[in-house]
């Protein structure tokens, strides 16, 4: 059912995903519904297909998951109720978690804003874009942002530097949520190897 | 009306404006906001794929907050991003037992507990519901009548929480409109998706999005939205989206507190209108400002 490459906590992930949208009846209504699925290779649903089938490999060389803008269309109109932005949500995090060279840059642009607030506790917007430009090492990823940011400046609508409102640190909810996230999957990969 | 504020993190800088005219509007309707103290970020849409509880309880951390201020208060959210997170949460500690413990267990690291009280509200489910439109025209004493205005909702507002309005068309924005004396234009966009982070992490792909809107609002003097996302994708991103589309897609666009205080006679810089990225002369001419 998995490529051999699988992690456990992987296969825990996608067993997850699987009974999100197990009774998928194959309509198509969520592929639709969706503003983006002329970009995507794989329809919503064919991804559903994908997925109850279990070829993770497949799922992962798609773009489908990462041109989800979160409308929520196809939730709402899903006739079998089924929960699909959250589940392409939850695929968004399984290639994050593998690092998927192809999702790189989306990942990148997560995870920096999660650092932001990790230190800070609320987005600082150019703080976070510096952070983000840095860790993506592009050099014309930054020149297409200059335009807006220019403008936003010159509006006045950025901080420049930190200082005008207090900091919130929460590091300690941080580390928390990965110690209880550790702790559970820890627990799913005994409970498949003694299963 | 007394509301806990959670501005949320664009509020303090890219959607400022937003911010300014929200306070200025609400103050001259008569309702009281006090700022929910020291919150943080909601997790937008980057926690949730990193770790569910993660993001479950950033949201929380911030109701947790306004439960210390007050029990059962309503909470008052502008961005309809930061509303999802918190609506998650607070859904997630009233419905999902193993949730609430796993959320406070986390929250413990931080000295706080939240137990779901109290309601979380969008800024335009309080405005068409709670001050509402016949209240609100009491404090106009000046109308916008010749404008023409396409309500913008976006989305998270409206979907997947299905609390004031129809998911698919809705009509909150109409009355309220209406109460300015302006039209609202008559559109099948309202509650299309605008992009969001896709115009900034796949622009070919977003920029589509954003012109299919703008495109569309031909014949509005002015959009309005209540998002800071759906406000930055079409007034920052119009300029780059008319050059993709290779056709002028320029218009006005407003939050919606902003066109509801301009009606309210309340002066171009209490509602920040110096501040957006999209106002065009015509629009300026026709409101005489």
């Amino acid at each position: 059912m998995s490529a051999p490459s699988t992690a456990p906590s992987e296969n825990a992930a996608l067993a997850n995903i699987q009974s999100m949208v197990r009774a998928c009846i194959q309509c198509g209504t969520c592929t639709g519904s969706c503003p983006n699925a002329d970009q995507m290779d794989l329809s919503p649903r064919h991804m559903w297909r994908r997925v109850i089938l279990g070829q993770l490999e497949r799922i992962m060389a798609s773009q489908t998951f990462i041109l989800c803008s979160d409308c929520y269309t196809c939730t709402l109109r899903c006739p079998r109720g089924l929960p699909l932005t959250e589940a392409m949500e939850r695929l968004k995090g399984i290639a994050f978690a593998r690092q998927e060279a192809a999702h790189r840059q989306p990942r990148l642009f997560y995870l920096q804003f999660l650092e932001t607030v990790r230190r800070h506790g609320r987005i600082h917007e150019m703080d976070f874009m510096r952070r983000y430009f840095s860790a993506l090492k592009s050099p014309t990823v930054p020149l297409s942002f200059a335009p807006l940011g220019l403008k936003l400046m010159g509006k006045g609508k950025v901080e420049l530097g930190f200082g005008k409102t207090a900091d919130t640190p929460l590091t300690p909810l941080f580390d928390r949520v990965a110690q209880m996230d550790r702790a559970t999957m820890q627990n799913t990969t005994r409970e498949e190897h003694s299963a | 009306m007394n509301y806990l504020y959670y501005p949320g993190c664009s509020l303090t800088g890219s959607a400022r404006e937003y911010d300014l005219a929200i306070r200025s509007v609400m103050a001259a309707a008569g309702a009281t906001l006090t700022e929910i103290e020291d919150w943080t970020c909601c997790g937008a849409s980057a926690a949730a794929p990193v770790s569910h509880l993660l993001a479950l309880s950033l949201g929380a951390r911030n109701l947790a907050l306004a439960e210390k201020m007050t029990a059962e208060g309503e909470i008052l959210v502008p961005c309809s991003a930061c509303y999802l997170n918190l609506k998650r949460a607070h859904t997630a500690l009233n419905q999902h037992a193993e949730d609430r413990t796993r959320i406070n267990a986390a929250l413990s690291a931080v000295d706080l507990s939240a137990s779901g009280r109290g309601r979380v509200r969008h800024l335009l489910d309080v405005l068409a519901t709670d001050l509402g439109s016949d209240d609100l025209a009491g404090h106009m004493p000046r109308s916008l009548a010749g404008l023409v205005v396409a309500p913008y909702y976006g989305c998270q507002c409206l979907r997947p929480f299905v609390e004031f309005d129809d998911p698919e068309r809705p009509v909150s924005m109409t009355a309220l409109i209406q109460a300015t004396g302006a039209d609202v234009f008559a559109w099948e966009m309202g509650a299309r998706c605008c992009g969001a982070s896709l115009v900034s992490t796949r622009p070919s792909v977003g920029l589509k999005r954003v012109t299919a809107i703008l495109r569309a609002a031909r014949g509005a003097d002015l959009i309005v939205t209540v998002c800071p996302m759906c406000q930055m994708n079409l007034d920052a991103w119009q300029a780059r989206a008319s050059r993709a589309a290779g056709e002028d897609l320029s218009i006005s666009v407003l939050y919606l507190p902003q066109l509801l205080g301009l009606a309210m006679g309340l002066s171009k810089e209490a509602l920040g209108l110096n501040l957006n990225l999209a106002v065009m002369e015509p629009f300026l001419e026709k409101i005489a400002m």
